[in-house]
Formats: C-alpha cells, sequence, structure tokens
C-alpha cells in the first residue's frame, strides 16, 4: 500500500516538473545534424516522392535551402509527410521544424494556432476543376450540383461563402483526403472538385490517364498565399526561414542562378555580392555564417528556377507564372531588401 | 445479502479504513485530472495556442452535404456538431435495424435443414465477417457510382431520379402556410429539390449493416443452439404448437444469451460508423475534423467526439440492459 502511494506521488511530482519549453531550434538542428522538414504527402509540383524516394517539387526545395544555409548541405534533411489532420499538431508539438506543406496563409492559423507564417511562396486561388464534356461553362453553372472536396482546408469555407453570396445552392461531398476527393471527382460523382487552382491540375496530373479531358473554369474565388510557418517562440529560426526565402527571390532579381553564383559573388552587382557574402557578412546578423545564401542558391537555384523545375515550364505542369513572377514583370514577388 | 438467488457477489464488510483509502484514491485522481488539464492550459497559452469551447458560438461558416436538421453555413459550430450527431444516429439507427433483419434471417438460416439455405447463409457469414469493414465500404461506394447513371441520363420514375447524385424523392414541405409537395426537378446541369437519399448515406448504411449482420447472425445462431434439444421436445410432449414452442420455450432462453453480445455488435457498429469520412458522408467525426482544422481548437473537438460516443455507447447499453431484463422477467 505504501510502496503504491510513493510510486503514485512520486508520478505526480514527475508531472508537476514536466518541462514546456523546448530547445533553440537552431541549436537541436545542428545537434542532430537535419532540418526536420513536414510536407504534403504527394501532391506534384508542391512535393512529391519519386520512384527511389527522392522528394521532388517547390516546398521541398524550400526546406533544402534551408538545410544548405543552416548545415551547409541540401541533403540534410528529413522529410515528414503529413496530412491535412496532422500538419498543425506536428508543428506545435515539435514533431518537425519547418511546415513546408502548401499551406494557405490565414489570420486565425497565424494568430491563434500557435505558429508563424514566413514568406509567401506561391501566390494561389481556389479553382473548380469539370469535365469538359459536361459542358459547364463557369460557376454560374453549379448551382444545386454536388461538389467534391476534401476536408480539413480553407476551401469548405470559401466555397460556402461564394455560394452563400449568390444565393446559389449546393451539395458538398466531402472527403478525408485528396485522393478520395478526386476519385469520386473523376468517377462522375460530382460535377466539379474544387481546390487551390494549380493543385487541382497537379492532382489531375497523376490521378487520370487523360487529364486533357478536364478544365479549370476561369473564376478563382480567393486568395490564397501559401507559406511555410515554424513554431512561435523562436524569432531567430523565423528569420532563419524568412530570409533564406527572400533570398531565393532577390537572387532572381540579381540574376544569380544555380550555375553562376560562384562567379556573381566576385563580379555582380554590389547587392548580389552583398547577398553571396563576399563584400559583406549578413549571416552574422542571423546566426549564419558569411556563405549562408550562396549555399542556398547554389542548392536549389534562384525563385525562378524552381519555379520552373517544379510547377513551370521545366515540368509536366508547366504553369504559367501568374502572380508569381516578380514585382517588376508585373507579378506579386518582391522581397525586402537584404542589407 | 446471502439469498442462494442474488446474482451479485455479496459485498465486502464496511469498513472506515477502506473507506479512507478510496477517498484518498478518489482525491488523488481528481486532482491529477485538475492537474494536467491546467497544465495543458497554461501550456498552451504559453504556446501562443487559443483554447476554450467559446468557439462553438461563433458560425462555422461551412456547408454539410446532408441531414435533417435545417443547418445552413451561416450557422453556429454547436449546431454543425449537432447536425453530426443526427448524421452519426441517423445512420448507425437505420443499420442497427437492417442488420438485425438481416442477422435474424442469417442466424434461422444456419440452422435450416435445407443444405441450400444453409450454404448460402455460411457462406455469407464467412465472406462479409472476415473482410475488413473500411474494404467493404470502399467497394459498396466505389460500386454504388460505377453503376449509377450520371446525372445528365438519371434513371426517372415519376418524380423519382436515381443518379450518381442519389436517390432524389418528392418530400412535403411547409411553405406559405401550407403543405405543398417538392418535386425533384432536372436542370441541365444537376436535379434540384427534393428529399435525397445520397450514395455516400447508402454506401455507409450499406457497409455497416451488411458487415454488422454477419456478426449478429452467429449470435443468434449460437442462442438459438443454447437451448437445449430436451426443453424442445419436452414442449412438443406438452403438446405445445411450433409457433408456441418458439415464443414460450426458445426464445425466452435464447434472448438471455443472445442480447448481452448482441449489443456489444450494435455499440461497435456506432463507433465504426466513425469511417464515415472514407466514402464522403458527414457524420460527427467528419464534422469534426473540419470545424478543428477552421478553428484550431484540437483538444477541444477531440473531447466532443469522445464524449458523445462514450454517452452514444452508455445509452445504448443502458437501452439494452432494460431489454435484457424484460425478456428475463418474460422468461420467468
Amino acid at each position: 500500500m505504501n510502496k503504491t502511494l510513493v510510486t503514485a506521488g512520486l508520478l505526480f511530482l514527475s508531472l508537476i516538473s514536466l518541462p514546456a519549453q523546448a530547445g533553440k531550434t537552431l541549436d537541436s538542428i545542428r545537434q542532430r545534424g537535419e532540418v526536420i522538414c513536414g510536407v504534403n504527402e504527394a501532391l506534384v509540383g508542391f512535393s512529391v516522392a519519386d520512384a527511389k524516394g527522392e522528394w521532388h517539387g517547390i516546398d521541398v526545395d524550400v526546406c533544402r535551402a534551408i538545410a544548405a544555409a543552416t548545415l551547409g548541405d541540401a541533403r540534410k534533411v528529413r522529410w515528414v509527410p503529413l496530412n491535412k489532420m496532422q500538419l498543425f499538431p506536428a508543428l506545435q508539438s515539435g514533431e518537425v521544424d519547418i511546415l513546408s506543406h502548401n499551406v494557405t496563409w490565414t489570420m486565425t492559423r497565424d494568430a491563434a494556432m500557435g505558429m508563424h507564417f514566413t514568406s509567401i511562396v506561391f501566390y494561389d486561388g481556389q479553382g473548380f476543376m469539370v469535365a469538359r464534356k459536361s459542358g459547364i461553362q463557369s460557376l454560374r453553372d453549379l448551382e444545386n450540383t454536388d461538389i467534391c472536396v476534401q476536408s480539413g482546408t480553407t476551401t469548405e469555407k470559401n466555397l460556402s461563402d461564394y455560394f452563400r453570396a449568390r444565393k446559389m445552392k449546393f451539395r458538398s461531398v466531402v472527403f478525408a483526403n485528396f485522393e478520395a476527393s478526386i476519385k469520386a471527382f473523376l468517377s462522375g460523382r460530382c460535377q466539379s472538385y474544387t481546390t487551390d487552382a494549380t493543385s487541382l491540375l497537379s492532382l489531375i496530373q497523376r490521378a487520370s490517364r487523360t487529364p486533357g479531358d478536364y478544365v479549370v473554369l476561369p473564376e478563382l474565388i480567393s486568395k490564397e498565399p501559401l507559406s511555410p510557418a515554424v513554431r512561435r517562440g523562436d524569432d531567430e529560426w523565423f528569420a532563419i526561414v524568412k530570409w533564406v526565402i527572400n533570398a531565393l527571390i532577390t537572387a532572381e532579381e540579381e540574376g544569380i542562378t544555380q550555375a553562376n553564383v560562384e562567379q556573381q559573388k566576385v563580379h555582380g552587382s554590389a547587392s548580389a555580392q552583398r547577398l553571396l557574402g563576399h563584400q559583406e557578412d549578413t549571416g552574422k546578423l542571423i546566426g549564419l555564417d558569411r556563405e549562408w545564401a550562396a549555399r542556398a542558391i547554389a542548392a536549389v537555384g534562384n525563385y525562378g528556377e524552381v519555379f520552373d523545375r517544379n510547377l513551370g515550364a521545366g515540368s509536366p505542369l508547366n504553369l504559367p507564372r501568374g502572380l508569381n513572377r516578380l514585382w517588376r514583370d508585373g507579378g506579386l514577388l518582391y522581397a525586402p531588401p537584404i542589407r | 445479502m446471502s439469498a442462494p438467488s442474488s446474482r451479485r457477489p455479496s459485498a465486502a464488510p464496511f469498513s472506515w479504513r477502506n473507506l479512507c483509502y478510496q477517498g484518498a484514491l478518489l482525491a488523488l485522481l481528481g486532482g491529477l485530472l485538475f492537474y494536467i488539464a491546467g497544465n495543458v492550459q497554461s501550456n498552451l497559452q504559453a504556446k501562443g495556442i487559443a483554447s476554450g469551447f467559446d468557439f462553438l458560438l461563433q458560425p462555422a461558416g461551412f456547408a454539410i452535404g446532408e441531414g435533417v436538421f435545417p443547418y445552413t453555413a451561416g450557422d453556429a459550430y454547436w449546431q454543425a456538431f449537432l447536425l453530426g450527431i443526427e448524421n452519426t444516429l441517423r445512420v448507425s439507427g437505420l443499420a442497427i435495424l437492417a442488420s438485425m433483419l438481416i442477422g435474424s434471417l442469417l442466424g434461422l438460416g444456419r440452422l435450416s435443414n435445407n443444405l441450400l439455405v444453409r450454404g448460402v447463409c455460411t457462406a455469407y457469414v464467412e465472406i462479409f465477417r472476415n473482410i475488413p469493414l473500411l474494404l467493404q465500404l470502399l467497394a459498396c461506394y466505389a460500386l454504388l457510382t460505377a453503376l449509377l447513371p450520371g446525372i445528365d441520363e438519371a434513371w426517372q420514375f415519376g418524380h423519382i431520379y436515381l443518379s450518381k447524385s442519389g436517390l432524389a424523392l418528392p418530400v412535403p414541405q411547409w411553405l406559405d402556410g401550407h403543405w405543398q409537395i417538392d418535386y425533384p426537378q432536372r436542370h441541365r446541369f444537376a436535379i434540384a429539390g427534393g428529399a435525397r437519399l445520397t450514395p455516400e448515406f447508402l454506401a455507409l448504411f450499406l457497409g455497416l449493416s451488411l458487415y454488422t449482420s454477419a456478426y449478429l447472425a452467429e449470435v443468434i445462431r449460437a442462442g438459438l443452439e443454447s437451448v437445449g434439444k430436451g426443453q424442445r421436445e419436452a414442449a412438443a410432449a406438452l403438446g405445445l404448437s411450433h409457433a408456441q414452442t418458439v415464443r414460450r420455450v426458445i426464445l425466452p432462453q435464447a434472448l438471455r444469451v443472445i442480447i448481452p453480445p448482441a449489443t456489444n455488435q450494435f455499440s461497435s457498429l456506432i463507433k465504426s460508423s466513425s469511417l464515415a469520412i472514407t466514402v464522403g458522408y458527414p457524420d460527427l467525426v467528419s464534422i469534426a475534423n473540419t470545424s478543428l482544422n477552421q478553428s484550431g481548437r484540437a483538444i477541444e473537438c477531440i473531447t466532443l467526439i469522445l464524449l458523445t460516443y462514450l454517452l452514444l455507447s452508455l445509452l445504448l447499453s443502458g437501452l439494452m440492459g432494460m431489454f435484457n431484463r424484460r425478456a428475463q422477467r418474460w422468461a420467468s
């Protein structure tokens, strides 16, 4: 009896003293020698593993660039594929260092879920995919139809808002993941399938043998700025992620590419030399060494190269840059200056 | 206390010491729970994660595909949860009734003298009992969506339409002060109006009923077989008819054996209905998942799911317990 009481007391004591605070993220990354990156399970262009288990995509390249900047080696990343239900708890609980998971930056998520969004890496909008032969031309035609959607995204709310504002009726058919919802759509269960427009194009590539039979309607009904997110409470780590992304965008502005990064370091413009650590040491501002940006760019290339390889002309998706052009080309990409 | 008819073990003699121990244990457990709740609360606060159940009063903002209660996207989260519970109860209630019916027929069929009937029933039980429920649900759903015609070529029977969008039926509706019938209508891209039985509901209902009826068949067969052959012979010797024998002799004794394991099957059916999201049916878990993701209140939503299933299971076993006691009184 006494022994039981002692055991119970000890358990109680150990619970009282449970530490709530984790160590600094960068320190633990250096100690374990890898960045733990939470990515989408399979979304062509964003993050998807090939037959050899090698990961590809724009979200994946962001993590590679961060690993190159912090650890000096773009391969030192542990990939943690997460579904829509797992992704926030995985970041909150410290299972991953960074969520690079085509997540939309919203106020609720940023302000009330224990995380910070860092920098937008992709501007998307919610669209609707229909079968070409259905004859559906615009969102007006979707009144009273069944719409397939997956749960746990901003999509469901945008959908309701849009139809409610126009007093149009619809029925949503909600599935747990992309695969189930697109399968239901392809079987003809729903007249349309809705999610981020880019994801629609990406998903149909994998799900259908004749992706040309499906089209995305011209109207986009929402803003979907996709950004990596980190846990709150570690400003240094937040700054590192934010500035690595800014460095990739700045590299495109400066014409620094994966191929010419060494040459630009010495012969580039003043701001290129500053970015690459030749003139100034910007690394020490964020707790890294002076070569941080040069290594990140050497590992994945500038933003434009990352885009082309994963989503643009160099990929099966062949998406136009659209909103994701540099500001001076009429797009929205505008990185604060690195100086 | 020591009456031989009592089925419960007699209580230990009263002792102050034991009472103190039990009181202390209760206080310890209560304190522990309180401490854990407080710790979770402060840790959440430290991490900047909003918590609390106040979000239930805020508008949910998402639409739900089906449900009997009126609900629109502007309604509060608690109303969305209520609709989820209603959807869970509707599909599990109907599936329980259907599985009882199919299960009884199969159970009797397993005892039939006809070789064909017995064989078919045995095959059914072995097949449906040994394939995981999840696969059966997915197969049901795939079959339904593959077999049914598209919206543009929906099968029409009078005012009833059957298509991949489900079974659309006319339904009486209270409008402008009198009853009217709301007929489904065919539009260019959709069938609008009327009441709807969706393929999602049908797939979940069929999957749950077919799976559980296989188990119930075995429970019922075992119950019937537990009544000794001598009982039947005795009833026959007394000159009771077959119907009388079943009603007065076999059923009362068999039910005692059938009800407790059947309760387990029903309760596991209710819990299995949480697989709904795999076939796109908006049950409690599906709606809680959406709420969780939109409000960020993970612990709160999971707690609501847990409490609801706990309550439903307790309610079910309470009801079945009452039924069991009545069945036993009936027997004696």
